[in-house]
């Protein structure tokens, strides 16, 4: 396959970027995307030219690490995948293919397509925990049964990778889908429930402070969620919230 | 506390819950209009009770209309923040993969109803207004028919009125089932409550349609 | 020559851990606030590490080179994690799980680890569970467990195929509550470029800044080493594209002894290699052999009739089928060790009945398993049980359930559907059993410098089980390392803060900033890329599933004049004071250049086979590893002397008091 690409190009946080064209020959169908960008910085540093800076590292979907915003959309026109588990496939021969980073003020760009999530880390740090210490005296495991229709969802929730596609995708850049999946991870089982309300208030402040948009319910992030997150999990974090809110 | 209710959050729940205000209003007026194709004394005793009683016009109007301004005050508040939090816009971005054209344009079928609301307070508020306590015209509990026929003659009036509720219908198609996510209802009902709001945002503004067509058709 | 002295406490062995933890010393907690320690790495032993040390008292700077704490490759680790619960009361105990790690490792790894080990796996699942980690449960409401390969009972913990992500999230989340606490200072997108010893103690690191590549010191009393395994060495494997050995590189050139570098699990079932552009390759979980039957086709004319389309698996009929595992291991089949099943794979292939075009794939049959689900549905459901569609379909639903995000990930891949057609795996490398060598109490050679998890040597011999990474990752970071290390702070409780403008720190500093800048300024005309595909193929070749005298001497000899080459023409573009992925990649990969050649030396000095170690000269007549007890019952520790031909061998023997020292069968 042959494609022109068209890349956006920033040399630091500082500066302004542009979108910046490179073609490239030779691609091969069963290549991933990011096995694509590998060859096109390939041939870019034998030019001489700068690599594009991209993030990435477990290349099978889990980390979250990889972000890119391809074509209009967060991780490529496929559902449920990261970039990195994005195959050429998916594309037509001779196409014109743009990328660039997940845009959000609370995501600025280090780099080309590279961007800066710790407000992600910030939000976890105001409640995304239990508040259990290591003693190896915690109660025994099975001591508490729990539902498995709760539990699952729990885990459903709990599986989202911190990608940053849900801000990317929303109009609003809200990061609702996110705060909302580890608010209700916690809010689901018995272990998470007695904190919730700190939490959610928590959480929610933070979240806030961060410059993230508001929710305006568009539903772009659980399409373009690689893990398939539901919306579900944003209506929970509203109940918890007004419920924490009354009870003060 | 003051922060919870500066929050991100509440702002949504206030959309919401002045957005369900406004439906209900809405379903209200529409029965009243309805009344106009069926019977014209119903029509007249009604507008006349609404538009006399004492609790409606100086309890329940306030209201209605600071919901509105509050709705439409906090749409654009919103907007502008939302637009704010990114203010590199993409250079290619395909909305329509992931969402409907409705979520993504509140703001613009809101602007058009909010204009709507305009010319339809110029039309009708602001004259019954002055009639009632500007001018104090005496009472005259048969008026309302003939004033709202009237206001049918003109195509280029009714031409606004239909694409206004066409407006008002993309508005509540995503709206009315979106304040149930915003208060936190998402479950088994879901579907129900999509389906029901969907009928009710396609429903109540074709319903709004059909009358003004008919008046219009009639009129003459 | 002395052995190694490895500080294993007196006693019988059930009871070394507890009495060693109640006579170790300790720091009050009024000292612990005095006190700071560094921790590399943020994966299951970094994370679990730097939340407990922070929750008992100390100041905790933890460091890693993504973007998040969250983000370490323990993150992708799919099946399960191991502990003696016995709650499906299938006869499962503390010291049978002792037992199987032992024997599954091939007799080469240290008994009183172990035994500690298993006897702290319990209180893992117990802290993960009270932290919300959603592991899977039964309809009761009470949890589930499955079977890994080397062992005959359930004892696995399991979130389906993302156990890994969802303990170390669980860890992040017990490190982000420290974090907002103001107990650890995280430093993300950090590497550490070198460790710091003073007066003989290990006192701090030197780091990169990758964002502005700014060079920063920081100080300590205690460093902590969990930077995770060495795989990349093989540039092909399941590690994540950052995984690397730079920090347990740079200590080991500081004085730590590097242990066992060539014992490097081959996981068996892993998706094949499908061209030249391939970056990594992608672990399909070890669960899967619980349900899926591993087949080549018995016919010679058959395989080469699949090879260019004739014929599709699902076309080769039953008795046609050669379920390998099963004819030659009856007693474990499918579920034999890792080491077992890869090197089966590996003669089936070698011997041309390899499945795919490149003749290194063999099947991963689901639809016995399918079958037989979908008749326990309809007949719990009350269906037909001889309607094979229905049957068919509720067996794919049972089958999602389990391992759905398996399967998704493998359709996207290959672009195949795993439902309908058998899944092609081959082996490929995935975890390293050795690392740098560490005491009882998880200190390496250098005073004040500990490894933890995958980083270290210690748990699992020359082979690992399924589902005990998990498990000693959080062991050490969670129940031993914390206590351990106050044993040696205890005497740091006076020394006050650091000093990181000593002579020892210039140093460092001055010899990392040259590094970097003779890369920048090198100006080569080779991609670092180009070097470190050179070095994975030399491995793979020569040091990958089976190993002889000649190939690894040659391997050493192609290591060294590689290592030469990058150093000549590397080409490293862009800036120093920059977030530049080239320039950090330079530097990992001049570390594997190094460990690849001390790799190559110490397989070829280990002359037995053992574990994923297979050595050409030492088998059966049956084709097994043959071990060499008499001559190799010990860990080869490295000592560093400059160029790694040159490192010298310290020996750690390694006593069995608990176990009999058998031959590994799994017929």
């Amino acid at each position: 396959m042959n494609l022109t690409l068209k890349i956006w190009r920033q040399a630091n946080a500082n500066v302004k970027g542009k979108m910046e064209t490179y073609p490239i020959e030779n691609v091969s169908p069963d290549m991933s995307f990011l096995e694509m960008m590998d060859v096109l910085n390939e041939g870019l540093i034998s030019k001489g030219i700068d690599p594009v800076a991209f993030d990435h590292d477990c290349r099978e979907g889990i980390c979250g690490m990889c972000s890119m915003y391809i074509n209009g959309e967060a991780h490529g026109p496929d559902r449920l995948v990261t970039t990195c588990q994005l195959h050429m496939r998916k594309f037509k021969d001779g196409e014109t293919i743009t990328i660039e980073p997940f845009r959000a003020n609370a995501f600025p760009v280090i780099k080309d397509l590279a961007v800066d999530r710790s407000a992600f880390d910030r939000i976890q740090h105001a409640g995304g925990f239990v508040s259990v210490n290591t003693s190896g005296n915690t109660q025994d495991a099975n001591a508490i049964p729990i539902d498995k229709h709760d539990a699952d969802k729990a885990f459903d929730a709990a599986t989202c990778i911190g990608c940053g596609a849900c801000v990317a995708s929303c109009k609003n850049a809200s990061a609702m889908l996110f705060v909302s999946a580890k608010v209700s991870q916690y809010a689901l089982l018995p272990q998470g429930k007695v904190e919730a309300t700190d939490r959610v208030l928590n959480m929610v402040k933070q979240m806030d402070e961060e410059g993230f948009g508001n929710c305006t319910n568009t539903g772009a992030c659980e399409v373009e969620c690689p893990k398939g997150i539901s919306l579900e999990n944003i209506a929970r974090m509203n109940r918890e919230y007004l419920g924490a809110s009354l009870k003060g | 506390m003051s922060s919870t209710i500066s929050s991100s959050l509440a702002r949504k729940y206030a959309m919401a819950i002045s957005g369900l205000f406004l439906v209900v209003f809405l379903f209200q007026h529409f029965t009243i209009n309805l009344t106009s194709v069926i019977s014209e004394t119903l029509f007249n005793q009604l507008s006349h009770f609404m538009g006399n009683n004492p609790l409606i016009q100086f309890i329940l109007q306030p209201i209605l209309i600071f919901g509105v301004i509050f709705h439409f005050v906090m749409g654009f508040v919103l907007e502008i923040k939302n637009r704010q939090s990114r203010s590199v816009k993409y250079a290619s971005n395909n909305g329509a993969a992931n969402s409907t054209w409705m979520s993504r344009n509140m703001i613009l079928s809101g602007a058009v109803v909010l204009s709507f609301l305009g010319l339809h307070f110029y039309d009708f508020w602001i004259p019954e207004m002055n009639y009632k306590y500007v001018e104090v015209l005496p009472l005259n509990p048969d008026r309302y028919f003939e004033e709202t026929i009237h206001k049918f003659e003109s195509p280029i009036r009714v031409s606004l009125y239909v694409i206004s509720f066409v407006f008002l219908a993309l508005h509540l198609m995503h709206g009315f089932a979106s304040s149930f996510q915003s208060l936190g209802a998402n479950n088994k009902y879901t579907r129900a409550i999509k389906g029901a709001t969907t009928a009710f945002a396609v429903g109540i503004p074709a319903g709004f349609i059909f009358i003004a067509l008919f008046h219009h058709l009639t009129a003459f | 020559m002395a052995t190694l002295d490895a500080k294993i406490p007196k006693g019988p062995l059930a009871e070394k851990w507890t009495n060693h933890k109640s006579h170790i010393n300790l720091v009050s907690p009024a000292n612990k606030r005095l006190i700071d320690v560094i921790v590399v790495g943020t994966g299951l032993a970094g994370a679990s590490a730097s939340a407990t040390l922070a929750e008992l008292g100390y100041n905790v700077k933890s460091f890693c080179f993504q973007d998040s704490p969250r983000r370490a490759h323990s993150i992708a680790a799919q099946g399960g994690i191991n502990a003696a619960k016995n709650y499906q009361g299938d006869g499962d105990s503390t010291y049978r799980l002792f037992y199987d790690t032992i024997k599954g490792g091939d007799y080469r790894s240290r008994e009183a680890n172990v035994h500690r080990l298993a006897e702290v796996s319990t209180n893992i699942i117990d802290q993960c569970v009270a932290q919300g980690v959603p592991f899977a449960r039964d309809y009761g409401g009470l949890l589930d467990n499955r079977s890994f390969g080397g062992v005959l009972v359930s004892r696995t913990f399991y979130a389906k195929g993302q156990t890994g992500q969802q303990l170390l999230l669980g860890a992040y989340s017990a490190m982000n509550r420290q974090i907002g606490r103001g107990k650890i200072k995280m430093y993300n997108r950090h590497e550490m470029m070198d460790l710091v010893v003073v007066d003989g103690k290990a006192r701090g690191i030197i780091t990169r800044n990758l964002v502005n590549g700014k060079i920063e010191r920081h100080g300590a009393h205690a460093v902590v080493i969990a930077s995770g395994g060495y795989g990349n060495v093989f540039f092909l494997s399941t590690n994540a594209m950052g995984s690397n050995v730079s920090a347990g590189w740079k200590i080991h050139k500081k004085g730590a002894h590097f242990a066992n570098p060539c014992f490097t699990q081959i996981h068996p079932t892993c998706i094949p290699v499908s061209g030249d552009h391939q970056s990594k390759l992608t672990l399909m979980s070890e669960s899967l052999r619980n349900d899926g039957r591993i087949w080549v086709p018995k016919k010679i004319e058959d395989v080469k009739a699949i090879r260019e389309g004739q014929l599709k698996p699902t076309d080769i009929a039953e008795e046609d089928r050669d379920y390998y595992l099963e004819r030659r291991y009856p007693a474990f089949g499918n579920l034999v060790p890792r080491d077992v099943a890869s090197r089966a794979a590996k003669e089936r292939c070698d011997a041309g009945f390899g499945v795919n075009k490149t003749g290194e794939a063999v099947y991963l049959d689901f639809a016995a398993a399918i079958i037989r689900y979908g008749k326990e549905q309809a007949h719990v459901k009350g269906l037909d049980e001889n309607d094979a569609s229905l049957v068919k379909k509720l067996g794919q639903e049972v089958v999602r359930s389990k391992y759905g995000n398996l399967f998704q990930m493998y359709d996207k891949i290959v672009d195949q559907n795993p439902y309908e057609t058998p899944m092609m795996i081959y082996p490929a490398v995935h975890y390293t059993m050795g690392g740098v060598w560490v005491d009882y109490n998880l200190m390496t050679s250098i005073p004040g410098c500990y490894a933890i998890g995958e980083a270290n040597f210690s748990d699992h011999g020359a082979n690992r089980l399924g589902a005990s990474a998990l498990m000693q990752g959080l062991a050490d970071g969670y129940f031993v390392l914390p206590y351990t290390i106050g044993d040696y702070l205890a005497d740091d409780i006076r020394t006050g803060p650091i000093n990181t403008d000593s002579p020892e720190f210039d140093a460092a500093e001055n010899a990392v900033k040259s590094q970097i800048e003779a890369f920048i300024t090198n100006k080569g005309k080779n991609s670092v890329d180009y070097y470190h595909k050179k070095l994975g193929k030399i491995m793979w070749n020569k040091c990958g599933m089976s190993r002889n005298e000649q190939g690894l001497r040659e391997a050493m000899a192609e290591i060294k004049a590689l290592r030469e080459d990058f150093y000549k023409n590397v080409n490293v573009p862009g800036q120093a004071n920059e977030f530049n992925e080239q320039l950090a990649k330079a530097g990992r990969v001049a570390d594997f250049l190094e460990l690849g050649e001390l790799f190559a030396k110490d397989a070829l000095e280990r002359t037995e086979s053992c574990g994923g170690h297979f050595r050409e000269e030492s088998q059966t007549p049956e084709g097994e590893a043959m071990r060499d007890d008499d001559n190799f019952t010990f860990v080869s520790a490295w000592e560093y002397k400059g160029e790694p031909a040159d490192a010298v061998l310290r020996k750690e023997d390694l006593a069995y008091e608990e176990i009999e020292v058998k031959t590994r069968s799994y017929k």
